[in-house]
Order: structure tokens, then sequence, then C-alpha cells
């Protein structure tokens, strides 16, 4: 990294820094994203709401879904979203190892998650319902995965924070990143809770 | 003294190239400012009023941009005002804030009735009943299918005039837009989706028509030319066709249908009365086979 | 021989020989894109530039310098967009009868689809994004972007789509569907070729990046502006691109999510737009135009923003009604959701949805008449100089006022039944986005230029493009209009003879000439201008007796912009400042800024490798590029080394330098 300004002599203070990336405008910056993202959902909402009665010959939401799965999937989701509640906490108590520990429970607890939501696929597919199969299928896996490669950005996200904790503790920077990490979870939360709620309850009533 | 020549030169200039085109104009077709259908013709008179009452705005723009561009000119010798910190009016303002709203009010009252009154899904009254065409884009041509009369033609639309004609359009290829300018506005035709149309036209004559909207790369060939002619040569050329031409089967109609263009016009007798349904149900039900021509 | 088709399948997916032009026409197009690329290559490397283009340009996190490049790019692009036209008009001027022309009709509507494609998110999005680079974080008393890393990389990503859509001039063909790939013919079953992909991935990295600059502006605007810089002290053009980026940040996941959609369809075999299998191809139409409607205010907003700039500065007045023009944008801004369905009344909607959607286009017509009154009465009782932006301004108020005339016409649903799809239809836009956003840009360009470069255009080859393009412009579109009332539709690369259509043709032709001479005086312009720079030096960093505080710097602007952040009381600061002789007695202080990096340009490497390989099925390249822009952020996020400080003492003696070497107050 080359220094634009030859001859300048290169003072670098943290405090300098603090006062150039002031925190409020990154996690502003981050709810701004976030909306985009709500956007992004949205149209996926919409594109679901118009295609869940294309079953085209194959099963609708009412013969796949089995709500009792879902509900435990939604479970672990809502408590890792708790976990990570926990971790911004002892962040700020400055709690180095309940941090860490905090965030391993929320990581596992997705990683769950993640495995529920691919075992249904899984299910799915190998009762030939694959998204190929109607105009449906291919709204549902597509809103739902969505969500799920969010929840593995989300994952990688938190391995990257758990051992950069480990390395740096807990400065300044890194409890700003924590309360970013923080709101992308909980709001793939609330995404999560609109999922629920849309494609499958909803689904298996009708 | 130059620059009031090199005026001249300009003005002497922008008035012929204006001749030449007017002169140019006169001695070609323009579909959408002659139009011979009755649909078409309200669609032009809205032009018209829509434009005019435009102009009540447009007008004063470019009277105003022009004169002010005159006189505030830097270089204007004469003294005109200069006030540089005067930014805002309530009364100016709210002219035009208000002028142009109630000329939108206007054109939206107009607007409203006039999308009801022009909807392409409105039967047309007449005193005669209307006939039904079934018309299917393909790759890339026009099959054109009159259920009742058992006749179909490719490219070549005939229709009796005085009688509202009630197509109803889907798609056996990309989405396409039936257009005959001189008679109606367009209407999409689209694969497993049936949209509609009504025309009428009180004049004989041949009108051109077009596909206009991209389908591939034969798509520039679906020009087809619609003839209106009187109920007499209209039923003798129903007749005739019936009587003359191969008949739609399945077969032909799958080798009709693969990609070709610039087409010629065909014509066929007794088309399978599911034909066109079955042309839509291809894409809405799984496992579709056409229903066999009885 | 089995096996080496398998190895080859995985490491060259579908590439192969086929891939390469298949006539001389389009060979003819690789060669030249190919012959510039060396060309520029070698020129660098002849003239040992590398090092210095590497550490100046490639890794710069300044956004006056990542505007320029935006620029650039856009200019180029500019050039090929236009080069397409050249052979669409003259297609079109001899494909007539018996005569099929020179080019087929699929490479014809290959050329159509790269034309729209090029010009609206290369040309037009990187000429309004390099100007708000260049100017907003100046006109807000800004030292940089909030976001200096994600700036870069939004131009990166541009800069990666760019290339992927010129890489389909050599390798296999692009979308041959129209600009806006409706399915299902931009489905794979109509459209099997790499065409499609092509402009989905490409389309989808582009969007991508502006997306992220979308969010980084709008936080810039909202969280950086200078201590007293309240909303309703911002410069207009501030004002104009907030608005336009809160429509990015609305509109652009909506064509994300269209893209992959379309992506999916074509590369897993979903059913989303599919003729067929429960697709809903008119859900695409719909998804399209949610984001193409906001698009055409977002670029068209700065430019409005720019003509209130240059209007007062050139009328030396205050601009009249700021406070509408505020709420005119607020009005545009909601208004443009609300409108997108009038781009497909001939689908066969019901009465009530086409006349709610055809009201609600027209009333978007009241705010922008606002605008153009209130430009008009600041130009009232001032002192109106006519230098080239000034003539920009009134180009765009003729062709802005005519096309939006013609689209007052097109929002009565019965009277679009008539005009849609036609060649009405594209005069209409052309006006709006050639006399409204392209007019704007090039006035802003002339406008600021000195502020970036140091020094003027030639103002006397200024004007000659201006009539060049003013002119030629109303000889290639006119014509286009009666073509529409004359039935002739959009796309057509051959008709039958005896319609009247090719003498109009042929004048649109000399048009688009005249446009092409405009061009060329263009480029002759900037090559004299800069051999004359001595001449055209701007010693005063205020060339043109501005207003914001852009002109309170020295020209060409100094990397850290403001050695003593300006202090802002009112509207037009600098205006006001120069009048009541204010004097800055602030002291100065260090000043952070970003250091160079290269990882930016790797992510957008990585995202071109990642399109490439998913157009051509090439996986193991996708995934190789995937995986690299994960790592990159990740090691980009480590690095907390990522800010240099010049120190007060520095600052203030660089300041004395350029001030007295300016004579600047």
């Amino acid at each position: 990294m080359s220094n634009p300004m030859p001859g300048v002599e290169i003072a670098n203070t943290n405090k300098l820094i603090a006062k150039y990336d002031n925190e409020t405008k990154t996690i502003f910056g981050f709810w701004v994203y976030i909306m985009t993202d709500c956007v992004l959902f949205a149209s996926l909402f919409a594109v679901f709401a118009v295609l869940r009665n294309n079953t085209f010959g194959g099963p609708s939401g009412a013969q796949l879904f089995s709500l009792p799965y879902v509900l435990a999937e939604t479970l672990v989701l809502l408590s890792s979203s708790f976990s990570c509640g926990l971790a911004v906490l002892s962040a700020q108590k400055r709690h180095k190892n309940h941090v860490i520990f905090w965030f391993l429970i929320t990581f596992i607890l997705g990683a769950i998650f993640l495995t529920l939501e691919l075992n249904e696929f899984h299910k799915f597919i190998a009762m030939g319902d694959s998204w190929r199969r109607s105009g449906f299928l291919s709204s549902y896996f597509t809103l739902v995965a969505t969500h799920g490669l969010h929840i593995t950005i989300g994952l990688i996200w938190m391995a990257v924070m758990i051992g950069y904790i480990i390395k740096r503790g807990i400065t300044d920077g890194v409890l700003k990143r924590i309360r970013l990490i923080s709101l992308f979870w909980h709001f793939l939360d609330v995404v999560w809770i609109f999922i629920f709620t849309i494609v499958y309850l909803f689904g298996v009533l009708k | 003294m130059i620059k009031v020549k090199k005026r001249w030169v300009i003005l002497v200039g922008v008035v012929a190239v204006l001749a030449i085109s007017y002169l140019y104009l006169r001695t070609v077709n323009i579909p959408v400012l002659e139009p011979k259908g009755i649909i078409a013709d309200k669609e032009f008179r809205l032009l018209l009023i829509v434009t005019g009452i435009m102009l009540i705005i447009v007008i004063p723009v470019f009277v105003l941009l022009f004169y002010i561009l005159y006189r505030y000119r830097d270089s204007n010798n004469k003294k005109t005002k200069y006030s540089p910190d005067w930014d805002h009016s309530r009364i100016i303002e709210g002219i035009w804030w208000t002028v142009p709203s109630l000329m939108i009010l206007v054109l939206s009252i107009i607007t409203w009735r006039a999308t009801y009154a022009l909807n392409p899904y409105r039967p047309i009254a007449s005193k005669n009943p209307p006939l039904v065409v079934q018309v299917v884009s393909l790759q890339w041509k026009w099959l054109f299918i009159y259920p009742k009369e058992n006749v179909a033609s490719v490219n070549r639309l005939v229709i009796p005039v005085n009688t509202p004609i009630h197509f109803y359009l889907t798609s056996d290829a990309p989405m396409n837009s039936f257009w005959v300018p001189q008679l109606s506005g367009q209407i999409y035709s689209m694969p497993g989706t049936r949209t509609q149309l009504y025309i009428m036209t009180n004049q004989k004559g041949v009108y051109n028509g077009w596909s206009a909207n991209i389908s591939g790369a034969g798509f520039a060939g679906m020009m087809f030319k619609t003839q209106a002619t009187s109920l007499a040569n209209y039923t003798s050329w129903i007749n005739k066709t019936r009587k003359s031409s191969p008949i739609l089967t399945l077969s032909s109609y799958n080798r009709l249908s693969k990609p070709s263009s610039y087409v010629k016009p065909r014509y066929y007798s007794y088309p399978s009365a599911n034909l066109f349904n079955d042309i839509i149900l291809k894409y809405r039900v799984p496992n579709f086979s056409y229903r066999k021509v009885v | 021989m089995i096996m080496g088709t398998i190895f080859a399948s995985f490491w060259l997916g579908k590439l192969n020989l086929k891939a390469l032009p298949p006539n001389y026409i389009q060979m003819g197009g690789a060669v030249m894109i190919l012959s510039i690329l060396l060309g520029l290559l070698l020129f660098i490397t002849v003239t040992k530039k590398w090092k210095w283009l590497y550490r100046e340009w490639l890794t710069t996190q300044d956004p006056k310098k990542i505007g320029v490049m935006y620029i650039l790019v856009a200019l180029g692009m500019l050039l090929r967009g236009g080069a397409d036209v050249a052979l669409l008009r003259t297609q079109q001027s001899i494909s007539v009868g018996h005569n099929m022309g020179i080019l087929s009709a699929s490479h014809f509507q290959q050329i159509v689809s790269a034309h729209g494609t090029i010009m609206i998110f290369f040309v037009a999005m990187g000429l309004m994004f390099g100007i708000i680079n260049l100017i907003v974080p100046l006109q807000i008393g800004a030292r940089d972007v909030a976001f200096p890393f994600l700036n870069a990389t939004s131009f990166w990503l541009f800069f990666a789509g760019m290339i992927l859509v010129n890489a389909s001039l050599v390798l296999g063909d692009f979308a041959a569907t129209g600009w806006l790939a409706y399915p299902p013919l931009s489905e794979l079953r109509y459209s099997p070729t790499v065409g499609v992909d092509y402009w989905i991935w490409s389309l989808e990295i582009a969007g991508v990046g502006s997306l992220m600059a979308g969010i980084n502006f709008i936080v810039t605007i909202l969280k950086m502006r200078v201590k007293g810089m309240s909303f309703m002290k911002m410069p207009m053009f501030v004002w104009s691109v907030l608005g336009s980026m809160f429509l990015v940040a609305f509109a652009f996941p909506i064509l994300t999510v269209c893209l992959t959609l379309l992506a999916l369809d074509r590369d897993l075999g979903t059913h989303f737009f599919t003729a067929g299998g429960g697709g809903n191809m008119m859900m695409y139409v719909n998804l399209i135009w949610a984001w193409g409607h906001p698009e055409v205010y977002i670029l068209v907003l700065p430019s409005f923003g720019i003509f209130s700039e240059i209007v007062a500065t050139f009328s030396r007045k205050r601009l009249f009604g700021y406070t509408s023009m505020v709420w005119a944008i607020a009005a545009i801004v909601l208004l443009s959701f609300t409108v997108w369905l009038h781009h497909f009344f001939t689908m066969g909607a019901g009465s009530n949805v086409n006349g709610f959607f055809g009201i609600m286009t027209m009333i978007i017509a009241i705010p922008t008449g606002v605008k153009i009154f209130n430009w008009l009465f600041t130009m009232y009782r001032g002192k109106i100089k006519m230098d080239s932006p000034m003539l920009w301004f009134i180009g765009f108020v003729v062709i802005f006022t005519i096309g939006g005339m013609a689209g007052v016409l097109m929002a009565v649903p019965p009277i679009d039944f008539q005009l849609h799809n036609s060649l009405f239809l594209i005069a209409h836009f052309h006006m709006m986005i050639v006399g409204g956003v392209l007019f704007g840009d090039f006035a802003g360009i002339s406008y600021w230029f000195p502020k970036i470069f140091g020094f003027k255009l030639n103002e006397r080859l200024g004007r000659l493009v201006f009539w060049l393009w003013f002119i030629g412009f109303l000889v290639a579109f006119i014509p286009l209009y009666i073509l529409g009332f004359m039935g002739a539709t959009r796309r057509l690369d051959h008709y039958s003879a005896g319609l009247g259509w090719q003498a109009l043709f042929i004048v649109a032709a000399i048009g688009t000439v005249l446009i092409g001479l405009g061009v060329g005086v263009q480029i002759l312009q900037i090559v004299i201008s800069v051999r004359d720079r001595k001449k055209l030096r701007d010693t005063t960093g205020d060339p043109w007796d501005g207003r914001s505080l852009e002109w309170s710097t020295p020209s060409p602007v100094p990397v850290y912009s403001f050695a003593r952040l300006p202090h802002v009381t009112e509207r037009d600061a600098f205006w006001v400042a120069k009048r009541h002789k204010i004097k800055d007695k602030s002291s100065y202080e260090d000043i952070v800024l970003p250091k160079n990096t290269p990882l930016s340009m790797v992510i957008g490497i990585s995202a071109f490798a990642t399109g490439f390989g998913i157009v051509w099925h090439i996986w193991w390249l996708a995934v190789v590029g995937l995986l690299s822009v994960v790592v990159t952020i990740i090691v980009r996020s480590m690095d907390e080394d990522t800010e240099y400080t010049i120190p007060a003492s520095e600052v203030k003696k660089m300041d004395r330098q350029l001030r007295a070497e300016g004579g600047l107050r």
C-alpha cells in the first residue's frame, strides 16, 4: 500500500482513526443496507405470492410442509438470536470469554438451523419435488434458500469474528462490528418469522 | 450586417426543410394519423385533444425561455433589472404548482373516461353480431382461425366492414404484439394466456399489420395485410377457402409452427375446434397432449 | 477421446472454438475491441506508466480520482454504443425490400440490445456516478465519502460488468432480446446461447456496484455534511443526488432479484418466467419495470441537480424556488415507484389498473414542470452568461419539453396502444435520456472540468460540440416520431419497400452522423484543451464566479480537498462569503485520509471471473472467483492500518503554497 502523498509523513494514531471513522456512520450505513435487503426479500415474497398456486400438477405447500419440523427450526433460530443478544451484552461489559462463548453457541445454533433446512430441502428433492417441478416450488426454494444463504454468510462472518476477538480482544472497532453482526442476525430472524408465517403457516392452513 | 444575413440563411433553411418534409409526408401513408377503424379513429382524436391541452403549458414555456434568455442576457446593452437575491415568491410558485395541476386534473378525467371507453376488451356496439377470430402468433407469422366459419389463414386477415371483430389472442412463441395501426391500437399475445381485442371498420381497404414486440430472429418478417371488404365478398372468400384449402390437421399445425419468417399468405380449412384452446392449455397443464381433431 | 471431452468441458465449460465470431462483421467488432485493448496496454508499457497508473489510479480510494475513472470508462462506452448505432442505422437505411442489408437479423438484434444496455448501464450510470463522486463530497464540505473502500469497490464492479459486456464481442454472442430481455424470448428455450447470460451477469455485477454506491452516498450526504449545512442549505445538486440514491437503494434490489430469477430459470431449470411449468412471464415484466422506471429518475434527477447549479451560477442569481425544488424532487422520488405499469398498458390489464397508472404517470409531469418554471425564473432578472454549460441547459429544456409532451401522450392508455413499442416511443425516451441525462452530464463535465483538472475546456469547440449534438439529435429523432406514426416498430432489421419509411430512416442516419461528428469534436476539444492547458489554466479556483463550496478550493482540488473545513451559515455559502468578504480564520488541523489499496480491484477482477465462469458454465472459475471475493473481504476486514495522516503543519504549508501560486484569496 503506497502513500499517495510522497514526502508527507504518516502519523498513525488510534485517536485520529477513531475520530475519522465514527461509529454512527457505519451503523447507519448498515441500517441502510438492511433496508435494501428488505426490498430484496420483499420482492421474493411478492414472487412467492404470485406463484404459490402455480403447482403445475406438483404438490402444494399443504402437502409438503410439516409444521412441527419448521417450528423446531424456528425455535432454534430464535434461540440463536437470543444468544447473539447475550454476546452483545457481554461485549459491552468487555467480557472477552463470555462473548466468545455466546458467539460459539450462536454459531452452533445457526449451523443446526442450516442443517435442518438443508435436510428439508433434501427430503423434498428426494421425493422428486425439486425447484424444477413447478413455479410454486421454484419460488419456495429460492425464497427460503436466499434466507439460508444469508445465514451462511452470517456464519462465516461470525467465525471470522470469533477468531478476531480471540486474537485482538474487544477493542472499540471490534465492538462496532459485534453490533453490526447482531443487527444482521436479528434481521435474519425477523425475515424468518415472515417466511414461517407466509410460506409455511399460510401454506399449511390453505 | 453579417449577423443578419446568417439569421436569414438559417430561417430560409428551416422553412425549406419543413416544406420538403411536408411535401414528402403528403405522399406517404401515416397509419396512426389516418385511421380507418372506429377505435383507431377515437384514439387519434384523443391524441389531438391531449396534445392541444398540453400546448397550453408548453407554448408558454418556450416563449418564456427565449424571452428571458434574450432580455436578461449579460451582453444586453439596455439596463435590465438585476436582483440576485430574489429567490422565491409564493404567488408565482403557487401559479405553477396550480395551473399544471389543474391541467393534469382535466387530463386525468379524460384519461379515466377514455381508458374505459377504449378498453380493448370492451365490445363494440353494432347491429351486426361480432365475428370471432382467434389469433395465434407463431415463430414468425400470424395464424388466424375463424372458428365458426371453419377456416384458417396465415399472414392474411380478411374481415367484413361494419361488423365488430372480436379477437382472442395467444402465442405459441415468445411474446408478440398484434398491431394494425389503421384499425386499432395493439395488444400483446402471450403463451399460456388469452388476451382480447375488438375492432371495427366501415371503410374497405387493405391495411398493414405488424408484431410490435421483438420475438426472435425472424420478427421483422411478421408483417401481414388485413383486407376489409364487403360482407358479400367476405362470405364468398370464406366459402371458397373452406372448399379449396387443405385441412389444418395437428401435423400440419406442427409443421406450420416451426420457425420461419416472411411467410406468404396460406389458407386452411376445418381447423380443429379445440386448437386455439389447446395451444393455451399446452402451457398451463403438465404433460399435455393435443386433443384429437373430431 | 471421451476423457478429453470431459476434461475440456471441466476446464472450459461451454467455451470452444465455435464461440469465436462467425462472420466478418462480427470478427471486425472483435478485432477492434481487442486492438483497442492491446493498444492501450502497449501504450502504457511503452510510456512506462504502469507503476504510476497502479499507484495513482488503480489502487486509489480518492473519490475525485474514482470519479474521473468512472467518466473515462463511460466516455469509452459512449464510443462503443455509438459504433453500435452506426451499424444499426446503416442497416435500417439500406435493408429494404429485396435488400437484406449488411447484418443478419440476430446480429442486428444483439447490437440493439447491446446499445441499450451499454448506454444505460455503462454510459449514463457511469457519467452520473462519476460526477457524483467528484462533486458531492466537495459540495457538502467533506474530504471523502462515508465508506471509501466500498466506493472504490463499486467502481471496480462497474468496471467488471463493463468488461463482461464487451467480452461478448470476442467470445460468444450477446442477448438478441432487446435491452430488457423479456421472457420467454430470453429463456433457454428460445435463446439457448450465452448471449442472455452475458447480459444477466454484467448487469448483476454492475448493479450490485451501483447499489453499494447508492448506500454509500446516502450515508455520505446524511452524515458527513460540514458544520452548519442543514438540509435546507444543501446545494440543489446534493438534494437531487440524495433523491436519486434513495431510488437506487429501493430499486436495485428488485433488479438483482429479477436478474437472479432469470438466471435460475436458465441455469438451474426453475420456472419463474417460463412459458409452461407454472411460470409467469408477466411477473418478469412487472419486476423489471419496478426497477426500470425508477432507473429513469435515478439518471435524470442528478441531471436536474446539475442544471440547477448551472442556471444559478450563469444567471448570477440565487436559485429560484429552492423549497419548491426540494418538494418537487421528493414528489418525483415517491411517484416514480407508482407508475411502472405504464410500460405495458398493452398487456391487457383492466381499465381501472391502466387508468390508475396512466394518471399517476401524468402527475409526475407536475413536479417536473415546476422545476422547469423555477429554472426559467432563476434566469429572470439575472445576468445570463451564455457559456457552453448554459447552452446545454437550453438544449435540454427544448428537447426535454418536447419529449415530455410525447411522454404525457403515451401516459394515456388508449393513445399508448397506438404508440407503444413504435419508433415514437424510441424518440420519446431518447429525448428524455439524451436530452435530459446526457446533456446534463455534458453540461456538468464542462462546468466542473476546471475544478478537477485545473484548466477550462476550449469554449469555441465546446459550442461547436453543442450545436452538432443538438441539431444532430433533432435530425436523428424527429423522423422517428413520424416513423412511429407510420407504424414502424422498434428493433426492425428489415422492412418492405413502399411504406415510405426509407427516406426517414436515411434522414435519421444523417442525424446520427452529425452526432458522431459532435463526438469527434468533443475528443478534439479535450485534446486541444490539454495542449493549451497553460493558457486555459484556472488560477483562481473559481472560474465561473461559483456559489457552492467546491469553488472555494484551489483547482485542481488537492488530495485533502479542504485544507480547513469551511463554515456554512447560509445557502450558496461560497457566494455569500465572497460578497461579504468573509475570511476563514479557523486553524489547520491534522487530516486523515484512506490509504491506497489494490483490494477493491481484486474484488472487481474476482467478480468478473465469477460472472465469466457462470456465463460459460466454467464452474471451477466461478467458485474460485467467489471464494476470492470472500477471502478479499475478510483480508480487508483484518487490516487495521487503512489510513494515513497529513499533519496540520504540512497542510498549512501546502495550502499556502497552492494559494500563493493561484493567487487565491
